[in-house]
């Protein structure tokens, strides 16, 4: 069943948390809303879920208005950040509710929640008292309750939070297919920019207000709308320095280091004009030895990270650099003298002042 | 913990239990005693225990050496039981859904009403007895059992309103959605979460507000007369024209403690019970 949130408000007597914001969400699909705390994902999933109410604006369900109805009359699926489950209901009750509404036979009802407690993993705890669950089976709780009725909506607030790491990462490897395979629409929200990429056939990205980007996980970190999308997604954070391109016979130039470098000519009408420039430390490339159009640098940390290892490089006009490197096989990257160089392809160029991407034109 | 410890902590909590139920005890001893027992000087713990002031009470026949003199103290403590257990039920059909509404919606003047009917306790009972009086005589609601209630109602209702309120705002409203989101009404989430999880809540303020009920004295004083009124004022008869009886003013107090003694207990184990599950945030 579609979701389509159409320019919906709200605000709090601390302020605005959301203004005149779309998202529109097809049957089957997986939306993750991505943004830092306190930017007003877990209200726009409330909102949603009929929790809470829209200053302006309107959210339909399938089609259907459902604006000014009851959360009961919405039939969605919710699993809370806080779990929230009933303290005084075992665990199978608790995932039971989600059905005893509908009138579902008794029989039904247990099959039922066995079949999803089995799925996720507590069928040996569906007689306990949440209390005594850990938080991770409190999670998977919370989580089978949202799922056993089937729901065509299912909004998940950052069901992950307050789980332990390795349960975080298992989870993150079953949800997707669970999810899938339920059918539903999908809304999930996360502040954890691994989770919305692993888990989201789409992203959207909430910042200030509004939906900076709504795209494919792949688009928004190559192609961040800006600067802001740039540095929430990646770790390291993307390498953002003011530079000022300059024209010239072959096409832009930017000066690092003292070294001039070539930008895509499709840039060029950038030249004269300050910038910010935005290079993902795993498109930088660290060599011993001097190439054409490489900057002399010097490593001053390096910390080896298993799969990669990660230096902080210094350029004689006093920018730091982090660059990422994979594998293990070479030997250990020394401190000391070293040259930068990156494919002008992978370069990423932001307007200082309105923070957007400066989309590439052919010259 | 040591032995030595062990007998000084025991020996001071005696000496603690005995300094705070010694009156009790005391009144529990002169419930057995004839009125020359109890004004012996020197008082004496030995004596010749006797029911009379106990049959004297359950009889309604009080002999003493003046004559023979009817008193209604049985008809007073069933007065008592049906006085504040109905104030108490209507209380809460009445105090749990407002306080209920207070947590959880902010609407105009919320906070001024609820204060209001906070201030009920502040206001000493005379200074609204007289009016109210003149009021009832009017309304027709001297005297009766009704009326009565109503007016327990500024004991009662604040009491059970401004507890459970506290207990209802503790709960996660996220709980109440999650049930909500689940498909069901707002009045099964209101029954079957919030008055569950606010049980122990309700259970401590209704008993409080019966213990409250229970030995109010002015006003069925003022209210009633002798037909309806609770223990607290038929006390009273025992002062006689021939002296007070002082041992079937203990044998009453013995007796009109007792249901409230009995429920305390019984609810105790409830009470502890909700402690435990107020420790339940994921």
């Amino acid at each position: 069943m579609a979701i389509e949130i159409r320019s919906v408000s709200k605000e709090f007597k601390s302020g605005k948390v959301l203004e005149r914001i779309s998202l529109s969400a097809e049957d089957g699909e997986i939306v993750a809303i991505f943004g830092p705390s306190g930017s007003g994902k877990t209200v726009l999933l409330r909102l949603v879920a009929g929790v809470e109410q829209p200053d302006e604006g309107r959210i339909l369900l399938g089609g259907r208005d459902v604006t000014d109805q009851a959360p009961e009359a919405r039939g969605v699926g919710m699993a809370f950040q806080n779990f929230a489950l009933f303290p005084h209901m075992s665990a199978f009750d608790n995932v039971a509710s989600a059905l005893t509404a509908h009138k579902v036979p008794r029989d039904i009802i247990r099959a039922k929640v066995e079949k999803i407690a089995a799925l996720l993993k507590i069928e040996h705890v569906l007689g306990h008292a949440p209390r005594e669950l850990s938080n991770g089976q409190k999670q998977r709780t919370a989580l089978a309750r949202a799922l056993v009725a089937e729901p065509k909506i299912l909004l998940l607030d950052d069901p992950l939070r307050n789980v332990d790491a390795k349960l975080r990462y298992e989870m993150r490897l079953e949800l997707p297919s669970l999810l899938k395979a339920s059918g539903s629409t999908v809304l999930y929200v996360t502040q954890d920019y691994k989770e919305a990429m692993a888990l989201g056939d789409r992203i959207a990205v909430l910042s200030d207000r509004d939906f900076a980007q709504i795209a494919r996980p792949a688009e928004i970190y190559q192609r961040p709308a800006t600067i802001n999308v740039a540095s929430l997604f990646g770790d390291p954070t993307i390498n953002l320095m003011p530079v000022e391109p300059l024209s010239s016979s072959i096409g832009p130039k930017i000066t690092i280091g003292g070294t001039a470098l070539s930008l895509p000519s499709s840039y060029g009408r950038m030249a004269g004009k300050p910038c910010v420039l935005g290079l993902r430390a795993e498109n930088i490339i660290v060599e011993d030895t001097a190439s054409p159009e490489s900057v002399p640098v010097e490593v001053v940390a390096v910390t080896p990270l298993n799969e990669r290892t990660l230096l902080l490089l210094h350029t004689n006009d006093g920018r730091e650099i982090l660059a990422s490197e994979a594998g293990t096989n070479e030997a250990p990257r020394r401190h000391g003298a070293a040259f930068a160089r990156f494919d002008p392809e992978t370069v990423l160029l932001f307007d200082p002042a309105s923070g957007r991407r400066i989309v590439p034109q052919a010259a | 913990m040591s032995v030595l410890e062990r007998g000084v902590r025991g020996v001071l909590i005696a000496l603690i239990v005995l300094f705070f139920l010694f009156p009790i005890f005391w009144i529990f001893l002169m419930s057995f005693q004839t009125n020359e027992d109890i004004l012996r000087i020197p008082p004496s713990l030995f004596f010749a225990p006797t029911l009379s002031n106990y049959a004297a009470l359950i009889t309604g026949k009080l002999v003493s050496n003046a004559g023979t003199l009817d008193i209604a103290f049985m008809r007073n403590l069933w007065n008592s039981v049906l006085l504040s257990t109905a104030s108490v039920v209507v209380a809460l059909i009445l105090g749990v859904p407002a306080a209920y509404a207070f947590a959880r919606f902010k609407f105009r003047l919320g906070e001024d009403i609820a204060f209001t009917l906070l201030s009920f306790r502040f206001a000493p009972p005379l200074l609204v007895l007289l009016p109210l009086s003149l009021y009832f005589q009017q309304l027709g609601l001297t005297d009766t059992y009704v009326g009565l209630i109503w007016v327990y109602q500024l004991i009662a209702l604040p009491l059970i309103l401004w507890i459970v309120r506290g207990y209802f705002e503790d709960l996660s409203p996220d709980i109440e959605y999650a049930y909500r989101v689940a498909g069901h009404s707002w009045w099964r989430t209101f029954t079957r979460i919030a008055i569950p999880l606010a049980g122990p809540g309700i259970a401590a303020a209704g008993l409080l507000a019966f213990i409250f009920c229970w030995n109010n004295f002015i006003f069925a004083l003022i209210l009633a007369s002798a037909s309806k009124q609770p223990v607290t004022v038929g006390a009273l008869a025992f002062v006689t024209a021939s002296g007070i009886q002082y041992g079937q003013i203990a044998a009453a107090i013995v007796l009109s403690v007792a249901p409230t003694l009995a429920l305390a207990l019984y609810a105790q184990r409830y009470l502890v019970e909700g402690l435990s599950l107020g420790a339940l945030k994921g």
